[in-house]
């Protein structure tokens, strides 16, 4: 009897796992040959897939990200007041969804780990029908998202990712990346501390281990040595690492007169708050001040840093204390509905998607190769850059003056914001203080730059997934 | 020889957490036999005592101040913290400044509570259960607790600061006649490795010296004797998982000032303090101290740059290294005994 029950069972099984197999596996591959791209939407309703680290040491970034993410799906869908719809230089956004379609989205948690990202991406792909995938806190999964996104067949539309790889050496066609990187922040950095701080100093640097901390490290050194300053040492550190007490103490010995921290997230507030505990900004080294530089910078992270941040230099991509309409129609409305001012995390996020569905708009159709055109565009170009690589989709209004999406890249140019801590704030959000607005001219580099994959660095062709 | 001297101190706080943790992760294996996973979580919620009280001291009524604005350009409203406004300006900060070694207070009873409470309802049902599910239920347990508290704080590490009188660093080097700077080590972490010492030996005395100790070393040697002679150990074990979360949670308050809590932290901690109970040897308490410092040190020394250019990446595998040389020549670890998780 327990025989004939197990030999049912098991054909059952048998039978479910071949419906399983033909239900995930073939399925899909019909449906997508009989329409051409990848999860096209059929019905009323086109979905965007939001995948943030929601655990791990850059959780409250993601965190952040995703509320940016809800509200530019409510004013895509017409509801709230708005927002940046109002001000963004492309009109084609009436706050009726996108193409007729209302916009409904899922979300991940990347964990702030490749494969747990990569996971959560394909999930949102396959089971979810997502036909758009942005958000992320973290280079290493940003690359590794935007490559299965290229597999797949989906536009990436990059959160906040800083290494140079992510438009360098890793870009992809399906992949677009709004936020600045490390080449931009050391661009704009260096002559700024060469200013306050003299061209004879000497570095030590502490670097989150992947590839962000690498080509940050990397573009902080060029252009450090480039100013004067000579470096002692680059020591890498383990993401997540909590306690960062055993790579601060040598720091003194070192003979260095600036600590530069290469982290971010929880990573840097730790870092940054044991380098103060353990004295470094009251020394003397060299006969000068001991000074700590934090090349990439949030508001979420000065918050977190507290009175530990109180003078120390960074760049960041947009700065809610920007005056321009753009950034006030994004404060106000984010911060009508979540009680405090938005991170540039969260701004990213939320032009990323507008500037998709913008692009859809343009295109007439979510396929990918038609989205990828309509961003690359090719009849735009920024003034006062006499560079054949120099043109792409040209957008303002999104709260970083006029922007070139370039198309040699996927990568957008646009002023960089130099901070430091403010010294005395005047509430809790008031902790970053805006130094200097470098012109994009001063950041701008070309497509085949060393750092950024050289002449072999390409694109590829856009991949609609059919 | 003074970058030895830096790592060795700089061994000691971290040494100091892993001994406290694994202290208690051996003192609940001895008694009740069960491997507790959650014990990091205990960590971590006594950590959260700290913000907790300190929250709690600085709770605030809104004043509005109407010459200054906030960031939507309506009037500031400034916050007045109600401990202020009760015992003055003065009192009420220094109240504030000393939220963390005030959070003791709290943190014994919560811990002694949140422990009694785990050991009643949840792990009791688990003691004939095998190891392997122990594992998974209190792992299970804390994920929920640490999910819980993300919950309410949030992702971000939470800056607890130390009392100011303890801001700032001991110049060791000017004491052994070097020139200044060269060995700095800051005050609080000083207090806490005192603090350590302290709690430790405490725990050594109360099994050591009273009674009820006694009975509950003879209940680790021999529980069904024990139980024999009419003695009720059960209710006595439960209060020794008490006294180990206890001893993790205060551990995790006086640890809020050198590491900004975050919810993960417990986790971060007890799979290290699970490697530092091997390493010492199964259920026993010195060996659960002595490898607690040593691989605290040890994993200092490695993060040293002099190390890491030798070895890349030593730094993250410093200490499984150490622990796979320990059982490949002491199988029982550093002082363990024979029969413990033999049988």
């Amino acid at each position: 009897m327990s025989d004939l029950k197990k030999g049912i069972s098991r054909r059952q099984v048998i039978k479910t796992g071949l419906a399983g197999i033909v239900a995930t596996g073939i399925a899909p591959t019909i449906i997508t040959r009989a329409y051409g791209y990848t999860n096209e939407p059929t019905g009323s309703t086109v979905k965007f897939g939001f995948n943030v680290p929601q655990t791990g040491p850059y959780a409250a970034e993601g965190m952040d990200e995703l509320r940016a993410q809800q509200l530019a799906v409510e004013h895509l869908n017409g509801e709230g007041d708005g927002g940046m719809l109002n001000t963004f230089s492309s009109k084609m956004l009436k706050g009726n969804g996108v193409l007729g379609k209302k916009v409904e989205f899922v979300t991940g948690d990347t964990q702030t780990k490749s494969d747990a990202a990569r996971a959560a991406a394909r999930s949102m792909i396959e089971k979810d029908g997502v036909v758009m995938i942005n958000g992320g806190s973290s280079s290493g999964v940003a690359v590794a998202v935007q490559g299965l996104c290229q597999e797949a067949g989906i536009i990436f539309m990059a959160g906040l990712t800083h290494s140079n790889d992510t438009t360098g050496k890793d870009r992809k066609a399906n992949g677009f990346r709004h936020f600045f990187d490390a080449y931009m922040s050391g661009a704009a950095l260096a002559p700024v501390l060469a200013k306050a701080y003299g061209t004879d100093r000497q570095f030590y640097m502490l670097t989150a281990d992947y590839t962000w901390g690498w080509t940050q490290a990397d573009s902080m050194k060029t252009f450090l040595e480039a100013e004067g300053w000579n470096m002692v040492t680059d020591v890498r550190t383990p993401v997540g690492a909590g306690d960062f007490s055993s790579y601060i103490t040598p720091v003194l010995q070192s003979g260095a007169d600036t600590l530069i921290l290469n982290h971010y997230g929880g990573d840097m507030i730790n870092s940054l708050t044991q380098a103060v505990q353990f004295g470094l900004r009251d020394k003397q080294v060299n006969g000068k001040n001991f000074e700590i530089i934090v090349p990439l910078y949030s508001e979420l992270m000065a918050e977190g840093a507290g009175e530990n941040i109180k003078g120390v230099y960074g760049s960041m991509n947009w700065n809610w204390q920007l005056s321009d309409p753009g950034t006030q129609a994004f404060v106000k409305s984010f911060g009508e509905k979540f009680g405090a001012p938005p991170s540039n995390s969260a701004h990213t996020c939320y032009v990323q998607t507008l500037l998709y569905a913008d692009a859809v708009e343009r295109a007439g159709s979510f396929n990918p190769c038609a989205v990828v055109e309509a961003l690359e565009d090719n009849t735009g170009s920024l003034e006062g850059i006499s560079s054949a690589s120099n043109k792409g989709f040209l957008f303002d209004g999104m709260g970083n003056g006029k922007t070139l999406y370039r198309s040699a890249d996927h990568q957008c140019f646009k002023d960089v914001l130099v901070m430091k801590g403010k010294e005395s704030p005047s509430n809790q959000y008031d902790v970053l203080e805006i130094v200097e607005t470098t012109p994009v001219s001063q950041i701008y580099y070309e497509p085949d730059h060393e750092m950024f994959g050289g002449a072999e660095a390409s694109l590829g062709t856009c991949n609609p997934g059919a | 020889m003074d970058a030895i001297i830096l790592q060795i101190l700089n061994g000691l706080d971290k040494g100091s957490a892993y001994a406290l943790i694994a202290l208690g992760l051996t003192l609940i294996f001895g008694t009740l036999g069960v491997v507790n996973f959650a014990h990091g979580a205990l960590f971590m919620i006594g950590a959260f005592c700290a913000v907790t009280l300190q929250r709690i001291l600085t709770l605030s009524f809104e004043q509005v101040d109407p010459t200054q604005k906030d960031f939507l350009g309506n009037p500031l409203k400034v916050q007045v913290p109600y401990v202020e406004s009760w015992f003055g300006p003065d009192i009420g900060a220094f109240i504030i400044d000393w939220a963390v070694p005030l959070a003791i207070l709290l943190a014994i009873p919560v811990m002694l509570v949140i422990g009694i409470a785990m050991e009643r309802g949840l792990i009791k049902h688990f003691y004939k259960r095998p190891h392997a599910e122990q594992i998974l239920v209190t792992f299970g347990l804390a994920i929920v607790l640490q999910e819980i508290v993300k919950l309410f704080f949030g992702a971000n590490p939470i800056q607890t600061g130390a009392p100011s009188v303890f801001t700032g660093s001991f110049d060791f080097g000017a004491l052994l006649g070097m020139p200044p700077d060269v060995i700095i080590y800051p005050y609080w972490r000083m207090v806490y490795f005192l603090f350590a010492v302290v709690v430790i030996g405490a725990v050594f005395s109360f099994l050591q010296f009273t009674t009820f100790g006694m009975v509950v070393r003879a209940g680790m040697a021999d529980r069904e004797t024990v139980g024999l002679l009419g003695i009720n150990i059960d209710r006595r074990f439960t209060i020794m998982f008490g006294v180990a979360a206890v001893v993790a949670g205060t551990a995790g308050v006086m640890y809020a000032p050198i590491l900004a809590p975050n919810y993960h932290m417990g986790m971060d901690f007890l799979v290290l303090s699970f490697v530092v109970v091997v390493v010492g040897g199964m259920g026993s308490l010195p060996g659960a101290v002595a490898a607690g410092f040593l691989l605290g040190i040890l994993q200092s020394f490695a993060s040293m740059n002099e190390v890491k250019s030798v070895i890349p990446g030593i730094d993250q595998v410093i200490i499984y290294l150490v622990a796979i040389i320990i059982l490949l020549t002491r199988p029982r670890g550093l002082l363990g005994r024979r029969g413990v998780m033999e049988e």
